[in-house]
């Protein structure tokens, strides 16, 4: 193996390392977050440490491998999407953070009831099978893999549309549970969030191995 | 009435879409055939650069341009090469008028063991020009477009010699340029160079392409992708791969060129 390539590849897992990381890091928020599970919620807290350390890692060694071995095409456009690949999961990261910090300041549970009526736990679940997807498209290789989040991001914008409607008819119906309803939606729109970042690093992954750029671009029309 | 006539075109190169033109052309030095039919446009006023592993054809395909490799005893020709319109492999071509059109400047600086102004006057000497007026106007422009003139301006019978390596290859460039060609063939100009008189170089090069046509042999990667508008990859007599530069070093067509751009080659 040449040098670059110890480099490129050490480049490589340290991306994986953070792409398990944050993809932990939802998976115990959503945990903490349905089972109010507090102490799970401190160590997500805690967690948030380590991704951010990881973050300034691979931002500094990108720096230093364009510095050092100036890369070019497939390389230049690797490093290129690994650091905005890194800056979209330092993100998610952060939104997972920011759900814990609700589970460790509130006292009551979430009713059961209204994240059924929300759909919650589907749209978290759904953004943890997209995170699966981008992970597995980014060891395979695999732009075919990576495409698939776009379709299931369109799931996670229909609910996160649907739910501010519910929650007005509920917040009429139920006045004493706003906190709560408030306190999910929040939550509903970082879990949207999510979704957007992470067909942001399936678009950084196609644009590595096909050189083609598809952020901004118009969506097609999806027929009815 | 008679129709008016249409405006006549004043420079036809204007009108003329590439400056050089390679058809088929095939290069053997003896029995090792060097050039396996390579088929090349270039454009004027832009620099090319071509980049490929030692021995893949390039230096030998460039200077076919000025027919350089006359020279060489073994060596044999098919194609045709046109510029402007003409074909430079003809007989009845004069190869001196070809090479004050196309001008070559070597890997070494190679001044000659004279001052600095009989340096950039030998080609109008050699030409019969007399003209005191007319050489000092020549020499003083040349050097002033290699930004050489404010350095040696006050020291012009000094020898070439004394100069550094990097005002010596200006220097060089300057005799070319004071024959006025459209044409500059550079065979890797900056490697024995120093990074300051490097950057002098490219910087020049940069500036010469508004009046000039330049093909540039370079073993420096990144030097192709900072200077040059196309680049045209060669492997073992063959071209791989030609495109501009921008696309060469971001997005290859052929994993060749991406192989050895990225220096996995071998």
């Amino acid at each position: 193996m040449i040098n670059i390539e110890i480099y490129l590849e050490s480049l490589k897992q340290a991306g994986l390392e953070m792409m398990e990381l944050c993809h932990k890091q939802m998976l115990k928020s959503k945990e903490a977050f349905t089972t109010h599970n507090s102490d799970l919620a401190e160590e997500v807290i805690h967690t948030e440490n380590r991704v951010n350390a990881l973050d300034l890692k691979i931002d500094r060694d990108c720096e230093r491998f364009i510095a050092l071995r100036t890369p070019v095409a497939g390389d230049l456009r690797f490093v290129l999407a690994l650091r905005k690949i890194n800056f979209d999961l330092e993100r998610i990261g952060d939104n997972a953070y920011g759900i814990s910090r609700y589970i460790a300041e509130i006292d009551l549970p979430i009713d059961k009831k209204l994240m059924d009526q929300l759909r919650f736990e589907e749209m978290y679940d759904c953004s943890l099978t997209m995170m699966e997807d981008i992970t597995q498209a980014y060891i395979d290789d695999d732009t075919k893999k990576a495409r698939k989040v776009f379709k299931k991001d369109k799931l996670l914008n229909k609910i996160n549309s649907g739910a501010f409607k519910i929650i007005c008819d509920e917040v009429k119906k139920e006045p004493n549970l706003i906190d709560q309803y408030l306190l999910l939606f929040s939550v509903i729109k970082k879990i949207e969030r999510i979704g957007d970042l992470i067909t942001n690093i399936a678009e950084e992954i196609i644009f590595y191995h096909e050189a083609e750029v598809l952020k901004h671009r118009k969506k097609k029309k999806v027929p009815k | 009435m008679e129709k008016e006539k249409k405006a006549e075109v004043i420079d036809s190169s204007l009108k003329r879409k590439y400056k050089i033109e390679a058809k088929e052309v095939k290069v053997w030095y003896g029995d090792f055939m060097a050039i396996k039919g390579i088929d090349m446009n270039i454009k004027a006023n832009s620099v090319t650069a071509f980049i490929g592993p030692s021995g893949c054809g390039k230096s030998t395909f460039l200077r076919l341009f000025n027919r350089m490799n006359d020279y060489i005893d073994d060596f044999r020709m098919e194609g045709k090469i046109f510029i402007d319109d003409n074909n430079i492999n003809k007989k009845k071509v004069n190869v001196e008028k070809l090479r004050k059109e196309v001008g070559m400047v070597f890997q070494k600086p190679n001044p000659f063991p004279k001052s600095i102004f009989e340096n950039v006057a030998y080609g109008l000497r050699i030409q019969g020009i007399k003209d005191k007026t007319f050489l000092n106007e020549r020499v003083e422009d040349s050097l002033k477009q290699v930004a050489l003139w404010n350095e040696v301006k006050d020291d012009l019978n000094k020898s070439a010699l004394a100069l550094s390596g990097g005002q010596q290859q200006r220097l060089c460039i300057a005799r070319t340029l004071a024959v006025e060609p459209s044409i500059i063939l550079m065979d890797e100009p900056t490697s024995a160079l120093d990074p300051l008189s490097t950057a002098k170089i490219e910087e020049l090069i940069f500036q010469l392409k508004e009046k000039y046509t330049i093909v540039i042999v370079t073993h420096n990667m990144q030097q192709a992708s900072r200077i040059s508008n196309h680049t045209a990859f060669f492997y073992m007599g063959e071209l791989i791969e030609y495109d501009q530069t921008k696309k060469i070093f971001t997005h290859p067509e052929k994993k060749q060129t991406e192989d050895y751009i990225t220096g996995r080659f071998g």
